[in-house]
């Protein structure tokens, strides 16, 4: 079943266009990711989703139901706030139970159910304290459970990760993967984080403009690009110019080229083309390297067991064939 | 040019202020003075003799008593209008962007700085003029003029600091706006309201000047005080007013003034 269906969905502030004329469905028990940088149209999506935004155009479904003009507390969405926004004035047990309370449970059973969502997050015993008194990763799991006592059917997160440190973001990454998986709710999280979204998501929307520039699973958006932005903004690919993919043989298109997919020397199927080398650098576990060649630069990631060429030298590059990815128009 | 904290004042300076302070504060010390004076005629220094005989003699005149519900009762319904209307007029201009939000935001605040018999005259003339016989509800409204310009600045204040996603995760929790009101915004900006309404009390409560252009034949327990001053009979009762007066006055004040220096806590404080 469709969780979340968008039909030609616009959000237009005055003359900016936020979010424009947005196709999307989303699958019952997803993981979706909305990623694209600030000012793309993710946020103000996921706020058309929440209900504190009404598109100026396009139809919304969540479950199914019509979501225009429905009011945030009566949609069985919830969301998780970039700053948490936890209420300062109640306690974190508090907090979590209020979703409850102003639905009428009872105080025992609200209660017993926000110790419950507390313990899921791995927070126990920490009821009594107040938000001041966390800190910023344990207050992202207090907005976690305060959000899933409710039993929302889609959970939205709005940049979850963004205020966490390296380390604690990879282990949130895992739990949050693994709670989704546990529980089924569709969750659909929003993030300028490429990395995020392709470890994460199921299926990645990349936003550019207010438009959706690609939709996919993140092993299509990574590897296969369709326009230049997406080449461009999800990982570092190459993107060749027209005359010199029509050189190599492939038409005159722009095409996507991962650094990866390139080695060093010719073999047997694969493409081979020559550059003069104008950077090297060490990055642990490979080099990379880019290489000018007809007007193009490439950027070529080896192995660190291959002997890095010198500034200056001729090299012979190659990569299997399908590993090149023509784009449509000249975008 | 930043002067150190931690250097003394020269003796000069220090003299100097401290005969600003008791200049400003021993009248009122007088005042106090003579609510126990034996001499009731004039104000004699030092007072001849010492007695409590007008505390007793201030109980058993019903028009002070009458005063003083007067002014208890308008202080109480002005306070109560300024404190609803204040809360909304604040929530409007902190919350939602409106065409003319500053300049809503400037007449409110204004009737404080305008001169109070300029509000006086004004709104005499305007009573007159609709033809609206003076009465309680004349007093009251002269007074809500001036009370809701003191809520309306504690709570905006505090409105400011709430963050606008709190609102909208009560929202998203399944909150309705009058939920979020009262489990959400009201407990964040109730210090606030508490010190406002405590502030309008008080200034109402002495109020003189707007009060004698608003009030037909009734007298709030500061226009009495004016009228028993011009008659030399038991004027110490006076001064035992006057002292009841700066009581009244003077906690809700000081209540106003804890309260609002701890509320930085309050909203905010999960950040």
């Amino acid at each position: 079943m469709t969780a979340v269906l968008f039909q030609q969905v616009s959000r237009h502030f005055g003359a900016v266009r936020a979010v424009d004329s947005v196709d999307l469905a989303i699958a019952e028990g997803e993981f979706f990711a909305m990623l694209g940088p600030s000012g793309s149209g993710k946020t103000t999506c996921l706020r058309l989703m929440a209900g504190f935004e009404q598109p100026t155009g396009g139809h919304i479904e969540i479950f199914g139901e019509t979501a225009e003009g429905v009011p945030p507390y009566r949609r069985n969405v919830n969301t998780v706030f970039q700053d948490y926004a936890l209420f300062p004035h109640l306690s974190i047990l508090e907090n979590v139970a209020y979703g409850l309370m102003v639905k009428g449970v009872g105080k025992a059973e609200r209660l017993k159910a926000a110790e419950e969502a507390l313990a899921m997050v791995k927070l126990p015993g920490y009821g009594a304290r107040r938000p001041g008194q966390l800190s910023g990763g344990q207050r992202q799991r207090v907005a976690l459970a305060r959000a899933l006592v409710n039993r929302p059917r889609v959970l939205l997160l709005d940049e979850p990760l963004g205020a966490l440190d390296l380390k604690l973001r990879e282990q949130m990454q895992e739990e949050l993967k693994s709670l989704q998986k546990s529980l089924g709710i569709t969750f659909v999280f929003v993030t300028h984080d490429q990395g995020e979204a392709l470890s994460m998501a199921d299926r990645i929307a990349v936003f550019s403009d207010g438009k959706i520039q690609q939709l996919g699973t993140p092993e299509e958006v990574y590897k296969r690009p369709q326009t230049r932005f997406v080449a461009d903004f999800v990982g570092s690919s190459n993107v060749l110019p027209p005359d010199f993919v029509e050189q190599l043989g492939f038409g005159k298109h722009y095409a996507s080229l991962r650094p990866e997919a390139i080695g060093l020397g010719d073999g047997p199927g694969r493409k081979p083309f020559s550059g003069r080398v104008t950077a090297a650098s060490f990055l642990g576990a490979a080099n990379r390297v880019t290489v000018e060649t007809n007007g193009a630069r490439i950027a070529a990631m080896l192995p660190a067991s291959v002997a890095v060429p010198a500034q200056g030298d001729m090299v012979t590059l190659s990569f299997l064939p399908q590993d090149l990815h023509t784009m449509d128009g000249a975008q | 040019m930043r002067s150190d904290r931690n250097a003394s004042a020269p003796l000069g300076l220090k003299v100097a202020a401290g005969l600003g302070l008791a200049f400003l504060h021993l009248p009122i010390l007088l005042i106090f003075l003579y609510a126990f004076t034996t001499e009731e005629k004039s104000y004699q220094f030092p007072p001849p003799g010492y007695t409590l005989q007008w505390f007793a003699v201030a109980w058993n005149r019903p028009d002070v008593w009458e005063a003083m519900g007067l002014s208890v009762r308008v202080a109480s319904i002005s306070t109560a209008v300024a404190l609803v209307l204040g809360t909304l007029c604040a929530a409007a201009v902190s919350r939602t962007k409106f065409f003319g939000r500053e300049t809503v935001s400037l007449l409110v605040i204004l009737p404080i700085a305008l001169p109070g018999i300029i509000t006086g005259i004004a709104l005499r003339s305007a009573f007159s003029f609709a033809e609206i016989p003076f009465s309680f509800w004349t007093i009251v409204l002269g007074h809500a003029t001036f009370c809701v310009v003191v809520v309306y600045n504690n709570a905006v204040a505090r409105f400011r600091r709430i963050s606008g996603s709190l609102i909208e995760a009560s929202m998203d929790l399944g909150a309705d706006s009058f939920q979020t009101f009262r489990y959400i915004i009201l407990p964040n900006i109730g210090t606030a309201l508490l010190a406002g309404g405590m502030l309008a009390f008080a200034l109402s409560f002495d109020e003189v000047i707007v009060t004698t252009f608003t009030a037909g034949q009734q007298s709030t327990l500061p226009i009495w005080m004016l009228e028993e001053l011009v008659r030399p009979r038991q004027r110490p009762v006076t001064n035992v007013v006057a002292m009841i007066v700066v009581l009244v006055t003077f906690l809700p004040i000081l209540g106003a003034y804890y309260l609002t220096r701890d509320g930085d806590q309050v909203a905010g404080g999960g950040k």
